[in-house]
């Protein structure tokens, strides 16, 4: 059976949602920092920042369990951060540092983390998918009720891969939520001048799974949603998929001047800001206030400038050892 | 005991699924139909559907699947139908299994063996009679085999499951019939070396898969005008056995490269460059090749076995190496 708008349930409790709030700042403001580094010319390579859709990486992170899997995109900064990867380790990655997460190997859009169960990190687009699938297949033949997570922009369903994966993981009823992050742009390519058909939950749903669209600018649903559909996976409910609409505030990557969109859409969307939307409801509850803020801004304002020193202290890995890793080291 | 090739691969594949609960056999029409050619046939009916297991028409998908599967703790045997097929899977397989060791600094092998059938001589035309395994040993992260005899199909199979990384399998479509003495206690083999086949010192004919047992047979006709070549099976494509390419090459002074791929850009490229690096004053006639014709494989009989390496090319060759040396 499938659902085009996801069951309703109870509200999240005020204390969850300062804890959203926080991720969420966490994320902009890492990715802020980013801009400014990059800029600055401290990173190199392309760098693809996540503003504007921070509430999908934190409604869907907070509803997953310490030992599930996430495999993610090139825009992962936000989503190995709420994994747990701290911002320091993130920032040293991007800086080609041994003491980033992959020593410097894989950059902005490589980010892997095995403690935290965090798989990429993937710059293909849909090229994740079928790795998902089977982590989820080795979870279902060796007996774990774990779900593994795995996010893709709406450019991956015009992707063969897309269509391949979601089949094979309906067909064999694998433990994946699939999470589309449709911020209506593959690059600069809108989703209606690339795909007939651009409900993509509509699209989902065609191989036989539960696909809901979420307004991926609130976080609080996107975290009911994401939380009713793993516990649905983790019991074994088989893969379900999760269309978080949301926006891109900023250009796709640092190269791009934004030709393809107009200033009054971005402006339309930027009036629905995932941080500012909730800050502002928590105000009106009366129970979060313009103190609570601040003292929640400098809190995140200083992990990231310590983020920013351990990145600069960090040194690249000697040239020596440029062989390393392309086989097992046994 | 006399066995074949498919036989020993089947024997190889079966042991692996009774031994280590990890392993699992994945790919088209390998479960219910037994096989496209029928390597493991019998094996959906003894272990089931879940450990041998059919998949849809989705290279791309179920390549990657294995990829997945291998990260989190499996040791998956994905059978992709032939290597003309894989290209739909090229993007996981150099994009993913190549690649995330090193992407992740370390913290993540695929354990994955991938095999395939490979080569023409068939009729089956141009879409499944290729030789890419050259392509893939272009690749770093990945380990290229290609067994040719009895014992390599038999052994090959479980020190590659052994691997950490990912390992592909080449099974020319030629030696399933292949017939062969094998040890009752035949067992796994190693995965590195190249092996002399027949030992000789006038000319190395350096060869793997499937063009072995013709460069074999061009030996025995070699012997009989009294030119003693040298085989070399290199099993191996990624990493090369440089050091056994250099000994025979040392020892002979005369090389000839058979490689059923087309001679562009290629394998027998490759190693003709090796030779001519590494021992280029040994050398006492041009390194010669014998490769396919660059033309898509045809379907026509005589034109596809005008396209191929054959044994009275390996001779020519050969002659030619010996005699434009003297």
């Amino acid at each position: 059976m499938t659902h085009r708008t996801p069951p309703t349930g109870s509200p999240a409790v005020p204390e969850a949602a300062g804890h959203l709030l926080r991720q969420m700042l966490r994320v902009r403001r890492l990715e802020e920092q980013c801009v400014e580094l990059y800029s600055a010319a401290r990173i190199r390579g392309f760098l693809h920042v996540y503003i504007g859709e921070e509430a999908v990486a934190a409604g869907v992170m907070s509803a997953l369990g310490p030992e599930d899997a996430v495999v993610a995109t090139y825009r992962e900064h936000g989503h190995a951060l709420l994994r747990g990867v701290s911002a320091g380790v993130i920032l040293a990655e991007m800086y080609g540092h041994v003491q980033g997460c992959c020593r410097g190997r894989g950059g902005s859009m490589h980010l892997f983390d095995a403690a935290t169960h965090f798989y990429g990190g993937n710059a293909i687009v849909a090229g994740g998918l079928p790795l998902a699938v089977g982590m989820a297949l080795a979870d279902r033949m060796a007996g774990r009720a774990r779900v593994t997570a795995c996010f893709f922009g709406e450019g991956a369903a015009a992707e063969g891969e897309f269509h391949e994966s979601l089949n094979l993981a309906a067909l064999w009823r694998l433990p994946v939520l699939f999470c589309c992050e449709n911020n209506l742009y593959a690059m600069g390519t809108a989703l209606a001048r690339s795909q007939s058909q651009t409900d993509l939950a509509l699209k989902a749903a065609a191989y036989e799974l539960p696909a809901w669209s979420v307004d991926g600018m609130d976080v609080l649903a996107v975290e009911e949603s994401a939380r009713r559909a793993v516990d649905a996976v983790r019991a074994g409910g088989g893969p379900h998929f999760l269309e978080l609409r949301t926006y891109r505030f900023r250009a796709h990557s640092m190269f791009d001047p934004e030709r393809y969109r107009d200033k009054a859409e971005v402006a339309r969307w930027t009036e629905r800001d995932p941080i500012l939307s909730l800050r502002r409801s928590l105000e009106a509850t009366g129970r979060f206030s313009e103190d609570d803020w601040n003292a929640l801004d400098r809190e995140v304002a200083a992990e990231m400038e310590a983020a920013v020193r351990f990145a600069e202290a960090g040194a690249p890995e000697p040239l020596d050892d440029l062989q390393r890793f392309v086989y097992s080291e046994r | 005991m006399e066995t074949t090739y498919r036989e020993a691969m089947r024997t190889a594949i079966r042991e692996a699924l009774l031994q280590d609960d990890r392993v699992f056999l994945m790919g088209e029409d390998v479960g219910a139909y037994g096989g496209c050619f029928a390597v493991s046939l019998g094996l959906f009916e003894e272990f089931g559907p879940e450990r041998v297991r059919d998949t849809p028409l989705s290279e791309s998908a179920f390549v990657g699947a294995g990829i997945g599967a291998a990260l989190n703790g499996m040791r998956p045997i994905v059978e992709i139908m032939t290597v003309n097929f894989s290209l739909l899977a090229l993007d996981q397989i150099v994009n993913n299994a190549a690649t995330l060791l090193h992407m992740s600094g370390g913290q993540f092998n695929v354990p994955l063996v991938i095999r395939m059938t490979t080569g023409a001589g068939r009729q089956l035309g141009a879409q499944h009679s290729h030789s890419l395994e050259g392509w893939f040993a272009h690749v770093p992260g990945l380990r290229i085999l290609t067994p040719a005899t009895v014992e390599d199909a038999r052994g090959m199979l479980w020190t590659a499951l052994e691997d950490p990384d990912p390992v592909l399998i080449f099974e020319h479509g030629s030696l399933y019939n292949l017939s062969g003495e094998l040890a009752e206690d035949a067992g796994p083999v190693d995965i590195h070396a190249a092996a002399v086949r027949r030992e000789g010192g006038d000319v190395s004919l350096i060869t793997y898969g499937g063009t072995l047992p013709l460069t074999l047979e061009a030996a025995d006709r070699l012997a009989a005008e009294g030119i003693e070549a040298e085989v070399l099976d290199l099993r191996t494509l990624r990493p090369l056995d440089d050091a056994a390419i250099l000994a025979t090459v040392v020892k002979t002074h005369r090389a000839v490269v058979v490689d059923e791929g087309w001679r562009s850009g290629s394998l027998s490229a490759e190693i003709s460059a090796r030779i001519t690096e590494s021992a280029f004053y040994e050398l006492d006639a041009p390194v010669a090749r014998v490769c396919s014709a660059e033309v898509p494989i045809p379907y026509a009989r005589d034109l596809e076995l005008a396209a191929l390496p054959s044994a009275e090319r390996v001779v020519a060759a050969a002659r030619e190496a010996v005699g434009g040396g003297g």
